[in-house]
């Protein structure tokens, strides 16, 4: 095959950054800041470096699928997932265009991750439907892993918050 | 003087280390499973699902990382799938039935706490990949913490009811957690090299931060009575059998299937 069929690290990255993620699919992998590395390996197979939002992300294995069907249709069909655990994952990865689709699809983006845990799971978070301070969390350990539940005393909608981590 | 420099970690000392911190986690997520469409409440049933993937990810990693460096080649599944009773090294703890929600609620604050320390500290390891996962898993073992105490004073400091059941949740715990700070050869090595914890030196912050949670709940730390041990060496409950083969089930009946 010639090199010429073979799409550039960059132009993988492009194409798997845009992948939306399984689980949240309004934002991208790109804006969950889950790719770490797309790059040629030291035997000249092209890789793609990922690393978890949690140790035990059901979605991991989907992204892992999809982003290997991305380096196939590259003409990098050898192309391999790599993923690492460190540095570790934070929500202060997800960009500024992810956090706005997160709102604009009524999830309450998450804080900065540096802030004592119970304002993590969501005291003092915002209703994104009428924008009331007059929250509380419903369901602070779920629904998913990555989101809390909490319900607007103002407006009474319960919303997700995905919290910070 | 010692000769502490002849000594040398290998790579089985490592995978055995790593076994056992696999171990725990596995079994305490199978356990934490059981909850799901038990629990208390809906809220409940899906925040004991989400500690229990939490475990079970850490577990994979533990696990897988032990079957490469054992010399065995085994998978992640294989270890979990294919060992028996005797051969799996959890502690005792884990593998305790889950009792009511206030037993399942003392154990989560023992083993919470007990993790979150034994990570943070795991995550300083000079190898790179239990640094890695600790670094990782001690993010989310704290959030197991914050479930675990916001419950344990819920119920501690609630009904009359709730407090009584609560109590006797810690009394029937604590004769499990002293085994969590064992002390042997093998940690004693590792934790001398680098690459692991002596679990020994992670006690009195233990007990420091969960007797602040005890005390915030109006509850009592039980005076030291009988202690468990064993699981280390492979010695196990009797209610652990019943839960292996549970876990072992499908693949006992269909080896190797996937969906």
């Amino acid at each position: 095959m010639s090199t010429g069929t073979r799409s550039t690290a960059n132009e993988v990255r492009r194409l798997v950054e845009a992948l939306p993620d399984p689980e949240l699919p309004v934002i991208s992998l790109g804006d969950l800041g889950v790719i770490r590395h797309v790059a040629p390996a030291d035997d000249g197979v092209m890789e793609v470096t990922i690393t978890p939002t949690y140790t035990g992300c059901p979605a991991m294995e989907t992204i892992q699928g999809a982003i290997r069907a991305v380096l196939s249709e590259c003409g990098h069909p050898d192309g391999r997932v790599r993923q690492v655990l460190s540095p570790a994952w934070t929500t202060d990865w997800i960009s500024a265009d992810g956090r706005r689709k997160l709102a604009d699809n009524r999830i309450a983006p998450p804080g900065p991750a540096g802030v004592p845990l119970p304002v993590r799971i969501g005291l003092g978070v915002p209703c994104p439907n009428c924008g009331s301070a007059a929250t509380r969390p419903q369901s602070p350990f779920g629904a998913t892993r990555c989101q809390s539940i909490l319900v607007c005393t103002a407006c009474h909608e319960t919303f997700a918050h995905m919290r910070a981590t | 003087m010692p000769v502490e420099a002849a000594e040398t970690v290998t790579s089985a000392d490592i995978a055995a280390y790593a076994l056992r911190l696999g171990d725990d986690a596995l079994f305490l997520g199978q356990r934490l499973c059981e909850w799901v469409t038990r629990a208390p409440t809906i809220e409940e049933d899906l925040a004991m699902a989400n500690i229990a993937l939490d475990l079970l990810g850490q577990a994979r990693t533990l696990l897988g990382y032990a079957g490469e460096l054992d010399g065995t080649g085994r998978s992640e599944d294989d270890l979990a799938y294919t060992r028996t009773e005797r051969q799996f090294r959890n502690c005792l703890l884990v593998e305790t039935p889950n009792g009511d929600f206030a037993l399942t609620i003392a154990r989560q604050l023992a083993f919470a706490h007990y993790s979150r320390l034994l990570y943070t500290a795991l995550a300083e390891s000079a190898d790179a990949v239990l640094a890695g996962l600790a670094a990782k898993a001690s993010k989310e073992v704290a959030y197991h913490c914050l479930h675990a105490a916001q419950w344990t004073v819920r119920l501690g400091a609630g009904t009359e009811e709730s407090h009584r059941r609560m109590q006797e949740g810690v009394d029937r715990i604590w004769p499990y957690v002293p085994e969590l700070f064992d002390s042997d050869e093998l940690v004693r090595r590792l934790d001398r090299d680098g690459t692991g914890v002596d679990p020994a030196r992670l006690r009195a912050h233990w007990d420091e931060s969960v007797t602040a949670v005890l005390s915030e709940a109006e509850l009592t730390v039980p005076a030291p009575r009988w202690r468990a041990g064993g699981g280390r060496e492979g010695l196990h409950t009797e209610a652990f059998a019943p839960m292996v083969a549970e876990l072992q089930s499908v693949h006992r009946q269909y080896p190797g299937a996937s969906w």
